[in-house]
């Protein structure tokens, strides 16, 4: 099923067919990405009640670094138009160009994980891990969490440039990267929530 | 390769990922300016920067996520739909329950503090 060439594709089952199919995957993934909007929103729920628990701890304005949380915007913003140009360079047929605007879209998401990481490792080592007050376990378990569904992006995009460079652009591969440009533009709207709700509204 | 091979969602052009990122860009920027200079009030502030991120959540959906009212996209409008009401639910009802239950539980005298 999976992997073939357009061509056999196309011969084994009408266009048409092929093109409600599509359609179908990416609609039962938009549910999915729905439903992952509504974990979210606990998490985010979670963090607006416990935001001032600080436990005699640090407050938010003490702790976070907003020249730091404005370059991880950046580079994630960056990476949603770059990845918009790849699902272009794909309607053209351009393999390589599509490869190569993927590659930059992964290196701009694992330059967002890796600042996001090394924010982490910096509290952790003051001293303010996630264990030092509520307001801290809710911020990054809320925080982490967008991190890891950034990291399977990551992980699924990887895989998916080594199939197109592998198999071609094949309909089934096009199909992947509509979806996972589906999941990488919802992520970026999720983190325009979390540098508002937390990082800006924690130092104000 | 033409462009009824990969249904289901909607395609963007060149002009409207620009505009998106364009448009992004700023909407980012000026919440970030906004909070770094303590240019306004607390409470303005937080009321600004929210409709800033409201405003960028529209403009992600539109340029990026193509959501349009297209008879193709119908059923992914109305699965959205369901969504922001289960999510006004969930936020609105857990933090206006949450917000009185510490209020109610707080000692007499920690009330009367400003």
């Amino acid at each position: 099923m999976s992997g073939k060439p357009s061509n056999v594709d196309a011969a084994h089952a009408g266009v048409e067919g092929q093109h409600d199919n599509s359609s179908i995957r990416l609609f039962g993934f938009w549910v999915y990405i729905m439903s992952d909007c509504v974990l979210f929103a606990t998490l985010f729920v979670t963090f607006a009640v416990l935001h001032a628990s600080y436990a005699g701890g640090p407050t938010a304005k003490q702790i976070f670094e907003l020249p730091g949380v404005l370059l991880e915007t950046m580079f994630l913003l960056t990476s949603s138009f770059t990845y918009g140009l790849a699902t272009l360079a794909m309607r053209r047929g351009a393999r390589g160009e599509l490869l190569a605007w993927l590659a930059i879209t992964a290196v701009l998401g694992a330059s967002f994980v890796g600042l996001e990481l090394s924010e982490f490792r910096r509290l952790v080592l003051e001293g303010n891990g996630p264990q030092r007050s509520a307001f801290l376990s809710a911020f990054f378990t809320l925080v982490a969490t967008h991190g890891l569904h950034v990291s399977c992006g990551l992980l699924w995009m990887i895989v998916l440039i080594g199939q197109i460079a592998r198999k071609g652009l094949s309909r089934t591969m096009s199909s992947r990267v509509m979806t996972l440009s589906l999941f990488w533009h919802f992520l970026d709207i999720v983190w325009i929530c979390l540098f508002t709700f937390v990082y800006l509204a924690g130092v104000v | 390769m033409n462009d009824k091979s990969f249904g289901g969602a909607a395609h963007g052009s060149y002009r409207s990922y620009t505009l998106g990122f364009i448009l992004a860009l700023v909407l980012t920027g000026i919440p970030f300016i906004l909070v770094m200079t303590a240019a306004l009030p607390v409470t303005a502030l937080l009321v600004t920067i929210g409709a800033f991120a409201l405003v960028q959540i529209g403009v992600h959906l539109v340029f990026f996520l193509h959501l349009s009212r297209s008879s193709e996209q119908r059923w992914n409008i109305v699965v959205f739909a369901y969504t922001l009401i289960v999510l006004a639910i969930l936020v609105g009802a857990s933090v206006w329950i949450m917000y009185h239950l510490n209020y109610n539980m707080m000692p007499m005298n920690a009330k009367m503090l400003p």
